[in-house]
């Protein structure tokens, strides 16, 4: 938006203070842009703050007004609380246990079915891409009730294995996200490493992979933090208390009437916090990402 | 090209490329092609007949015919209450997040200090896990002496009853939808940095005004993004569950507004055990995903912009 005002002036007003008059109209534009923006980036921060300063207030400031946004004095022992109050490092192991295995587990199948339908030609591949892609528009309802039948059958309800096992066996989103790059490589790399002899298996560990690093990255955050966030599949199958996730024990500082909010704020600023670090250390790798998924709409 | 690689190749290659690949081909997809098998096509053909049986989970299924479709469409309320709240939710969220989304978007696209901080901070709530974020808003939202009704307070207000009348309950669903659309943001912004600065100058030369150039470059050009956002966001509606569910541990509280279809069917195979009746609106749900989707796309080709093939 900047570049268009500098073209046409270039030809229109070559005079000093034509110059400046634009540079003038174009603070104040930027200038309105923010005072539009910062109220909305307020608002967007709002519960992260308000989840901030609860967790450092005493149960006696919950609900008083006016609102104290910075707690008088600051009760930092609510998070040695909150991590006491439930059984938290077990429910954060669980939590790890699941997202870390579903993870890796996600990066293999994955990036093999990818490699597949980008960078060998068989017969089949189109027609199992448009297939996968297709699975996406099905709801998880629609597999929800047959599978858990079939997992508790086998035994698994109550254990990590219908929460991990799925994803050692693909999924579509992550499948089309990595094809899509792994068509951007050049085939002549393949070829090349062919002419020298290398099998497959080989092409795709040492030549596809180690080019495929940022995807890669995009498919291991992504997975991570929805398994880190999953709150559906623990709840179905995990009624055991010792195997909950953290997004299960949560819930326990809902007592009865009301909740120990500062104790759940400070607890959710514990399992939030990791994310926004990935987050921010890793922003450009979650925008190509974010953005990957939506091309070709 | 390949047959060349294939005849210089040493030993063990005997196989035609053809076949050759083939196999390869199959093999590395081998974990997708079970996968599908597995955890999709059987459990889809299993819920369909399910779908038609009286099943419990644990005994075996009896056929009953159309018997659960029928008892939905003719003997449930709160199916009807789900369906209608599902609707509701979907038919005024969307546009609005649509609308948000693409204005957020714009503005960040404006070359302005602070672009990454700002983008940042619409991210935020997008990061902080559902349960988190359903817990906090119903603290925020508490009614009279929550931190959103202090404004009211100091007028002297008692302020809005959010979501704990039925009144309001369902439109403060969508307002809380909206603050969580950091990814459709940075889908529009990747979109708009995807606009030629050429068709810019020539609408300058044009003598377009900023509308102009709004309505007829930048809109065209991002439609595919709302296309694709159009399309996830339908389906995710539909499937609305996790927040209204940690609000409300799935009650429905007030007077149904907040019960959900995926909320429901829940309760009926998970709470209630009726398998048979829970399949049976998860077929009905995912051909109803399917027209919604068939109409978008059909649609589409009149307003949809694609740069790279000129048919329409």
């Amino acid at each position: 938006m900047t570049a268009q005002p500098q073209t046409a002036q270039s030809s229109v007003q070559p005079r000093r203070t034509g110059i400046k008059r634009k540079q003038v109209k174009k603070a104040i534009r930027q200038l309105l842009v923010h005072l539009m923006l910062i109220p909305l980036a307020l608002v967007f921060m709002l519960p992260f703050l308000w989840m901030l300063s609860t967790s450092l207030k005493p149960d006696t400031q919950f609900y008083s007004y006016p609102p104290v946004w910075i707690p008088n004095p600051l009760q930092w022992s609510n998070y040695p609380d909150a991590v006491t109050y439930i059984s938290f490092f077990l429910y954060l192991r669980n939590t790890l246990t699941i997202a870390v295995l579903a993870t890796i587990g996600s990066l293999i199948s994955c990036s093999l079915v990818a490699y597949s339908l980008a960078r060998i030609p068989w017969p089949g591949r189109n027609f199992l891409f448009i297939f996968t892609v297709a699975t996406l528009m099905l709801p998880f309802q629609v597999t929800l009730i047959p599978l858990f039948v079939v997992y508790s059958r086998l035994g698994w309800v109550n254990s990590f294995l219908p929460l991990i096992v799925p994803h050692w066996f693909g999924s579509a989103l992550y499948i089309f996200l990595l094809r899509q790059f792994f068509m951007t490589i050049p085939m002549e790399l393949s070829e090349a490493a062919r002419i020298d002899g290398a099998g497959e298996l080989r092409i795709y560990w040492q030549v596809i992979l180690p080019l495929a690093k940022a995807a890669l990255a995009t498919v291991a955050i992504f997975e991570f933090i929805a398994r880190w966030r999953d709150y559906l599949g623990p709840l179905i199958y995990l009624s055991n208390q010792k195997l909950y996730t953290l997004s299960l024990g949560i819930y326990e500082y809902r007592s009865q009437y009301g909740a120990e909010w500062g104790l759940l704020m400070a607890a959710s600023v514990l399992i939030t916090l990791p994310i926004i670090l990935l987050f921010f250390f890793l922003q450009k790798t979650f925008v190509q990402g974010i953005a990957l998924t939506g091309i070709k709409g | 090209m390949t047959t060349k690689a294939a005849s210089i190749r040493p030993s063990g290659a005997r196989m035609k490329p053809r076949t050759r690949n083939t196999i390869n081909g199959l093999l590395f997809a081998s974990p997708w092609l079970l996968g599908l098998a597995a955890f999709w096509i059987y459990p889809t053909i299993a819920s369909a007949y399910y779908s038609f049986t009286k099943f419990n989970g644990v005994q075996a299924p009896v056929w009953v015919g159309l018997a659960n479709y029928i008892k939905l469409f003719t003997d449930d309320s709160n199916f009807w209450d789900a369906v209608y709240n599902t609707f509701y939710f979907a038919a005024v969220s969307i546009p609005l997040a649509i609308i948000l989304a693409f204005a957020l978007a714009l503005m960040l696209n404006a070359k302005i200090r602070g672009q990454v901080v700002y983008r940042t901070i619409y991210f935020l709530p997008t990061l902080v896990p559902e349960v988190a974020l359903a817990l906090v808003w119903v603290y925020m939202f508490t009614p009279v002496s929550g931190i959103i009704n202090a404004p009211f307070q100091y007028f002297g207000h008692r302020g809005p009853c959010w979501l704990t009348c039925e009144a309001w309950s369902r439109q403060t669903l969508v307002l809380l939808a909206l603050w969580i659309i950091g990814q459709q943001v940075i889908l529009y912004l990747a979109g708009l940095q995807d606009v030629p600065q050429d068709l810019y100058d020539a609408a300058d030369v044009d003598g377009a005004n900023p509308l102009h150039k709004f309505r007829h470059v930048t809109v065209p050009i991002v439609t595919p993004v709302i296309f694709f956002h159009l399309v996830t966001s339908v389906i995710g509606a539909l499937q609305f569950f996790a927040i209204p569910y940690i609000m409300t541990g799935g009650t429905g509280f007030p007077a149904n507004s907040t019960l959900f279809y995926s909320i429901y069917m829940y309760k009926q195979g998970f709470q209630y055990f009726q398998m048979g009746l829970a399949s049976a609106m998860a077929w009905l749900l995912f051909v109803v995903t399917l027209i919604v989707t068939l109409v978008i796309f059909r649609t589409s080709r009149l307003w949809v912009f694609y740069s790279g093939g000129e048919q329409g």
